[in-house]
């Protein structure tokens, strides 16, 4: 499946991996959830670290589309709690 | 994958097919998408520029700070060769305040830096898919029938389409920053050309009075010690200077002998409250 990091590129994450992914994703978003800001920062890292390292970058000309996609690194736990909202560049 | 990661995916992909939404017609979708899509780049040019023009103004406002350092710095010695102690004083706090205002610029200025880098990244990726995209146009033009390249024009819109919507969501992040970097930094402006340093620290946010307070006083022994060092080398400076005409006018050293003795007595009274 294909996996992009906000900000930063897709990935090309082996299916078996999904699992895994899976889990480090729940740890996190147990930690949103249950307002616990000890140890989130590092849990997303593991997180992207996980797709950066156990997925394969997909080329920047290529047009696929991502299955999932996560928010950028710089996510604050305060962020992490809220929709991501804005305009952006296309307009609602 | 629910959570946050669900609720991301949602948003994106959201906008993504409101993009596509625009145009049924595959001609037309073609046509749309790319002209806007040529256009999104535009906005994102800007964007990058919106944030060099941040991080630039910041660091004017840095060298104006530095300048008032050097200035506050040169009023305390003043004041100390005055006699003038708590003058000395204040102008040594509202350094310590313009001080610690420069570190946070110098953090934001490098916040600003990070953003640019992550912009002009994304923009590379896009100006790739969008090139990418131009590409396959012409051969789904050239090769299939209606039917056939409605379905690949929508596949090959979405990857561009999913590119720009990150891109947009990147170029609002750094929006916001810069919005509350700027809305800080033209309060301390307006502060410091009113030459009350001492209310910058208001501006931190989510700070109560007491805080505040605690911070000033965790800076107070810095403002203490540096009013210490000062006086030590002013009064040098002092002694130094009494000791030439000492050599042919005697009476006149020892009238200057009593200042630092004073000083010593003051700061070393300060110690023990």
């Amino acid at each position: 499946m294909i996996v992009r990091i906000s900000g930063e590129d897709q990935y090309e994450v082996p299916d078996s991996d999904a699992g895994q992914l899976n889990e480090l994703e729940q740890g996190v978003a147990a930690r949103v959830e249950g307002g616990r800001e000890d140890g989130f920062a590092d849990a997303y890292a593991a997180l992207l670290e996980f797709v950066r390292t156990h997925g394969e970058r997909v080329d920047d000309d290529d047009l696929a589309t991502s299955d999932v996609i996560l928010p950028p690194s710089d996510l604050t736990f305060e962020e992490a709690g809220r929709e991501f909202t804005g305009e952006g560049l296309i307009p609602d | 994958m629910a959570g946050l990661t669900g609720r991301m995916s949602t948003v994106v992909k959201a906008k993504v097919s409101k993009l596509l939404d625009r145009a049924e017609d595959p001609a037309e979708t073609l046509d749309y998408s790319y002209q806007k899509q040529v256009e999104q780049l535009q906005n994102v040019k800007k964007g990058i520029a919106d944030v060099v023009t941040a991080k630039k103004r910041l660091q004017m406002q840095e060298s104006s700070l530095q300048q008032s350092v050097v200035k506050l710095d040169t009023q305390a010695r003043q004041a100390v060769s005055a006699g003038q102690e708590d003058l000395a004083r204040t102008a040594l706090e509202r350094k310590n305040v313009a001080q610690t205002e420069l570190q946070s610029l110098d953090g934001q200025v490098t916040e600003l830096e990070d953003q640019q880098q992550k912009l002009t990244d994304s923009e590379q990726k896009l100006r790739a898919k969008i090139e990418s995209f131009r590409t396959k146009k012409e051969v789904i033009k050239a090769q299939y029938s209606a039917a056939e390249a409605q379905v690949r024009i929508s596949e090959a819109a979405t990857g561009v389409g999913e590119q720009m919507a990150d891109v947009g969501l990147a170029m609002q992040r750094a929006v916001d920053k810069t919005e509350n970097m700027k809305a800080r930094a033209d309060a301390v402006s307006e502060l410091e050309a009113a030459g009350t340093f001492d209310d910058i620290t208001a501006l931190g946010s989510g700070e109560d009075d007491i805080d505040r307070q605690l911070k000033q006083l965790s800076n107070q022994p810095a403002v203490d010690s540096e009013l210490a060092k000062l006086k030590g080398e002013v009064g040098a400076g002092d002694g130094a200077a009494a000791q030439i005409p000492a050599q042919s006018e005697s009476p006149g050293a020892g009238a200057a002998e009593p200042a630092p003795e004073d000083a010593h007595q003051a700061s070393s009274g300060d110690g023990q409250t």
